[in-house]
């Protein structure tokens, strides 16, 4: 805002106050993340190490990461993972939503139960699911000593079947959520089109899939979002539940970055796999924020 | 010299101008009224008055002091807003001296001064509650109340009615012409409501398009609207503008205008000047009282023009009956004592009060008559 | 069912309703699942749990494992339970929720009431921080801080968890106080309020909601953060989440799951504790802002 000469010097203070009480949060940023973000993409393309060093070497730590089995299971798993948790998620939540939006007694304590969840830490939660699907105290045991002595499930055990576990305490963890948008969403539609499509003889079947789903977009929109930024981000979930085994059955690109970083001294490998996170995330939130920010000017 | 004197002033977001040049000047103890329809400019205009918009160029002066740059809170101005803005979390004493703490006046002088605006706007027994539990009409009081006690050289109002329901509306309205009659404080108040700006003000600016159309009293803008748009927005219902074709016929310079069936009627102009047109196409503005039935005729006008159209609807509103017909190839609209014989189909004599009827230049939309 | 229909308008038959409640209560059973094994094993004897019992109610109930989860349970290489590093907690959250809070409520008020230029964008600049893959700070992160001298401290948490939360608590702010009336704030300026009276006098006393928000989900995120904790803490600001990590993953001595699932509870119990008594208010808040003025 340009003021003009007239202006006293507490008017002109009070023009730049706004900006002055802004900066330092945005100096933060600024320097914490999208600093921080040029230095690791930088680092991605050194030979660092145990430490970060700033000898060049281009795409060699790329091409490298590319080679590694260990990449490649972590990365099958993450579509495997992402892929499920998302869709369960979405599928669960609509469902549990439309079903809680039918005047339902008690739907208060329902949504709180349903809710909890996301309260949790996911150490927690990989504490319980992890002690809950062992075969040797767990659901496997509990099943053989109520007498089904044949009932078998050593998922959490099985090289093949682990990452389903993962997926299994995920979906419990933050599904609820997604119900919740959904519901936010039910109950953000106009009562009079659901009348009016009465009126017009649909039945309750094409009245969810023809009029209330479709004005769901908006929630389904978000829901993906943030599970799918939920997804590339799941790192403690695996280490309590699972520590990323048997073996590397479990790993996902967040936890073979920590440990390429940190365990194996091999930081421009795991700054390379971290730039490869960052760059999926924004792929699919810049598009998403930019239309956001824009609708509400 | 004015008391108020906004001098050139221009409103620019960027390389869009939404005011242009716009020059002012307001009286002491005047009571101006700037109308017109939304995005027309009247609220930015007002903003740049209370010091909460930028002036892109040209100056406001309030007292003769140069306000460009100035902090609202030191223009000395109140303003009542469209919402009321009532702070929630006060109670309505605490939001009546809000202001007054601010600029540091102690508290005894804080409470006379509230008790004294409370007492003027009849709200004494609402002081203690918060603005939550107030009715819309007490609300508006309330606001009127914060903006007395800073005792102001200008009251600033921004719609302060389009939030009333009809009836409260008329009350209030009511309202603040006697306050402004009691304490003859210079007003400047913006409306897109043409009512209220006719009964209000003592001059109205209407605008349009970010230009200033018209200044003037209330009774210039409404008998001599500078333009087509000043004509048309100000009376309800509109102003009818037909086409019409200048004649001079015995000596006088007539209008033709075309009837339902297509045949024309001459209606003879006040002003012999009309003649300077003949033979071109004018548009004939007619306010719709200035039709009535023979009998209804105003006795005081020396100019009354006949003729004899086709009815196509009647619509009785009690007091009165509007009456639709084809003029011109147009709609226009009639207004008749609620006890005129009219029927839809019939042909029906008219009376056309020419002495009222404004002519206006087709090209430039500008007045040529009166 | 009531006859008026507020919420929905659509009718469903009795079968159909059965079917309903039938699913919904199942998934609550599926909830509350993890809950149920968590608190019923936490007070029963070890050879309970070993002998097939994890579904049982304790034959014989016992406080001991919370005891020994809180106060001598091996923790790394100390028998200290877990209760310093609750504390370690405690001293993280409450500093990065108090500052993170109140920068999130100022840049709000900001980026809606004294908009500027490229504010937007600088909005934008600011939730993206959100939603980064924190792995791509770490590296950098953990030299910052060492050159800073907050490696390993509790200090270094408390700035990382502002620094990674300010996004969120200005979204929160910025969305509640859009719909806030912006001719309240014209009022208060023509009345001769300056920047921060208006914060302090108008905005702030009606903030109640949100600010119950931005508190509930900072606190939330950071308690349960274990990827910095784990990264960035020392020895002795380790927090609650990778203190019960390292109780649960040791590989030596005996496997005592009755301490892990008391320890677990501990770990939850304070964000557990905050959802029940303000989780209606975290939803009620978060409505109050997103409601389209």
């Amino acid at each position: 805002m340009a003021l003009s000469a007239n202006a006293d010097f507490k008017t002109r203070l009070q023009a730049w106050l706004p900006k002055l009480v802004l900066s330092p949060s945005l100096a933060m940023v600024l320097v914490f993340v999208y600093g921080f973000i040029l230095f690791s993409v930088y680092l991605s393309f050194t030979d660092s190490r145990l430490l970060p060093s700033f000898g060049w070497v281009g795409w060699e730590n790329y091409s490298k990461l590319w080679r590694l089995s260990h990449w490649e299971t972590s990365i099958t798993n993450m579509g495997i993972f992402a892929a499920l948790y998302i869709g369960i998620c979405t599928v669960l939540g609509l469902g549990l939503a439309i079903f809680l939006d039918q005047k339902i007694r008690g739907e208060g304590f329902i949504r709180t139960i349903y809710l909890y969840p996301m309260a949790l830490s996911f150490i927690v939660t990989g504490t319980a699911w992890k002690w809950f699907l062992d075969p040797g105290i767990g659901l496997e045991n509990v099943m053989q000593s109520w007498g089904w002595t044949s009932f078998e499930f050593d998922w959490i055990k099985n090289r093949d079947f682990a990452i389903y576990t993962v997926v299994l305490a995920a979906v419990w963890q933050t599904s609820g959520f997604v119900m919740a948008m959904f519901l936010a969403g039910l109950r953000g539609i106009d009562n009079e089109i659901l009348k009016a499509a009465q009126m017009d003889g649909a039945s309750n079947w094409n009245l969810y899939r023809r009029i209330i789903i479709p004005q769901l977009r908006p929630a389904f929109l978000s829901a993906f979002v943030i599970l799918s930024h939920l997804a590339i981000k799941t790192f403690d979930l695996v280490i309590a539940l699972t520590g990323g085994g048997p073996g590397r059955a479990t790993e996902l690109p967040a936890t073979f970055m920590y440990s390429y970083t940190f365990s194996r001294n091999q930081m421009g490998i795991g700054a390379a796999s971290a730039t490869i996170m960052l760059m999926t995330i924004a792929a699919i939130m810049i598009p998403y924020l930019y239309a956001e920010l824009r609708e509400k000017k | 010299m004015g008391f108020l004197d906004i001098d050139n002033a221009t409103k620019a977001y960027g390389s869009v101008e939404v005011l242009h040049n716009v020059d002012i000047s307001v009286q002491e103890g005047e009571f101006l009224v700037l109308v017109g329809p939304s995005g027309c400019g009247k609220s930015t205009l007002l903003n740049m008055i209370a010091g909460l918009e930028e002036i892109t160029s040209g100056e406001i002066r309030i007292k003769d002091n140069l306000m460009n740059g100035v902090h609202p809170s030191r223009r000395n101005i109140a303003m009542v807003f469209q919402s009321y803005a009532l702070y929630p979390n006060m109670t309505v004493g605490q939001n009546i001296t809000f202001g007054l703490e601010m600029h540091g006046v102690p508290k005894a002088e804080r409470e006379k001064a509230m008790k004294e605006a409370a007492a003027l706007l009849q709200i004494e027994p609402l002081l203690g509650r918060k603005p939550g539990a107030l009715s819309g009409g007490q609300r508006q009081r309330v606001a009127m109340g914060r903006a007395l006690v800073r005792n102001p050289d200008v009251f600033l109002f921004d719609e302060p009615l389009s939030n009333l329901d009809a009836k409260l509306r008329v009350d209030m309205r009511t309202e603040i012409k006697k306050l402004h009659q009691k304490l003859g404080t210079t007003i400047v108040y913006v409306t897109h409501d043409q009512i209220e700006a006719m009964t209000l003000s003592t001059r109205i600016a209407v605008m349009n398009g970010g230009y200033v159309q018209q200044l003037g009293t209330p009774q210039e803008i409404y008998d001599k609207p500078a333009n087509i748009f000043v004509a048309t927005f100000m009376g309800s219902p509109a102003m009818n503008v037909v086409k019409a074709t200048v004649a001079v016929e015995n000596g006088r310079p007539v209008a033709q205008v075309a009837l339902h069936d297509g045949s024309p009627v001459a209606l003879p102009f006040s002003q012999d000047n009309m003649a300077d047109w003949s033979g071109k196409e004018i548009l004939l503005g007619i306010r719709p009282e200035t039709i009535t039935d023979e009998d209804a005729a105003d006795r005081k006008s020396s100019n009354i023009a006949h003729l004899t159209n086709r009815i196509v609807v009647t619509e009785p509103a009690g007091s009165d009956t509007f009456v639709t017909m084809t003029l011109g190839g147009k709609d226009v609209i009639a207004r008749m004592r609620s006890d005129a014989d009219v029927r839809p189909g019939a042909d029906f004599s008219f009376a056309v009060n020419m002495e009222k009827a404004v002519a206006f230049d087709p090209a430039t939309e500008s007045r040529i008559a009166p | 069912m009531s006859v008026a229909s507020q919420d929905t308008a659509i009718r469903t038959g009795r079968v159909m309703r059965t079917l309903i409640y039938l699913v919904l209560l199942l998934f609550t059973l599926f909830y509350m699942l993890p809950l149920y094994v968590m608190v019923v094993n936490s007070v029963k004897p070890l050879d309970e749990i070993t002998g097939g019992g994890m579904m049982n109610l304790p034959q014989v109930f016992t406080l001991e494992p919370w005891a020994k989860a809180w106060s001598s349970a091996q923790i790394g290489v100390e028998p200290t339970g877990l209760s310093p590093y609750f504390w370690n907690s405690i001293k993280m959250v409450v500093p990065a929720v108090a500052i993170s809070t109140v920068l999130g409520a100022l840049n709000g008020y900001v980026l809606t009431k004294w908009r500027f230029r490229y504010d937007t964008i600088v909005f934008g600049l600011i939730l993206f921080a959100c939603f980064i893959p924190f792995q791509i700070v770490l590296i950098p992160m953990a030299k910052m801080l060492g050159l800073m001298g907050l490696a390993g401290t509790t200090w270094g948490l408390v700035l990382v968890h502002v620094v990674y939360g300010v996004g969120f608590t200005t979204l929160y702010f910025r969305n509640y106080y859009a719909v806030f009336p912006t001719e309240l704030i014209r009022a208060a300026q023509i009345d001769g309020a300056g920047f921060f009276q208006i914060f302090w006098r108008i905005l702030l006393p009606s903030s109640g909601p949100i600010a119950v928000v931005s508190i509930i989900w900072q606190f939330t995120n950071i308690w349960n953060d274990f990827l910095f904790g784990a990264s960035f803490a020392g020895a002795d600001s380790q927090p609650m989440t990778v203190a019960l990590n390292n109780l649960v993953q040791a590989s030596h001595g005996v496997k005592e799951y009755n301490v892990h699932f008391a320890g677990a509870i501990l770990a939850a119990l304070p964000t557990l504790l905050v959802y029940i008594v303000a989780g209606r208010y975290f939803v009620r808040g978060l409505m109050a802002g997103s409601v389209k003025g």
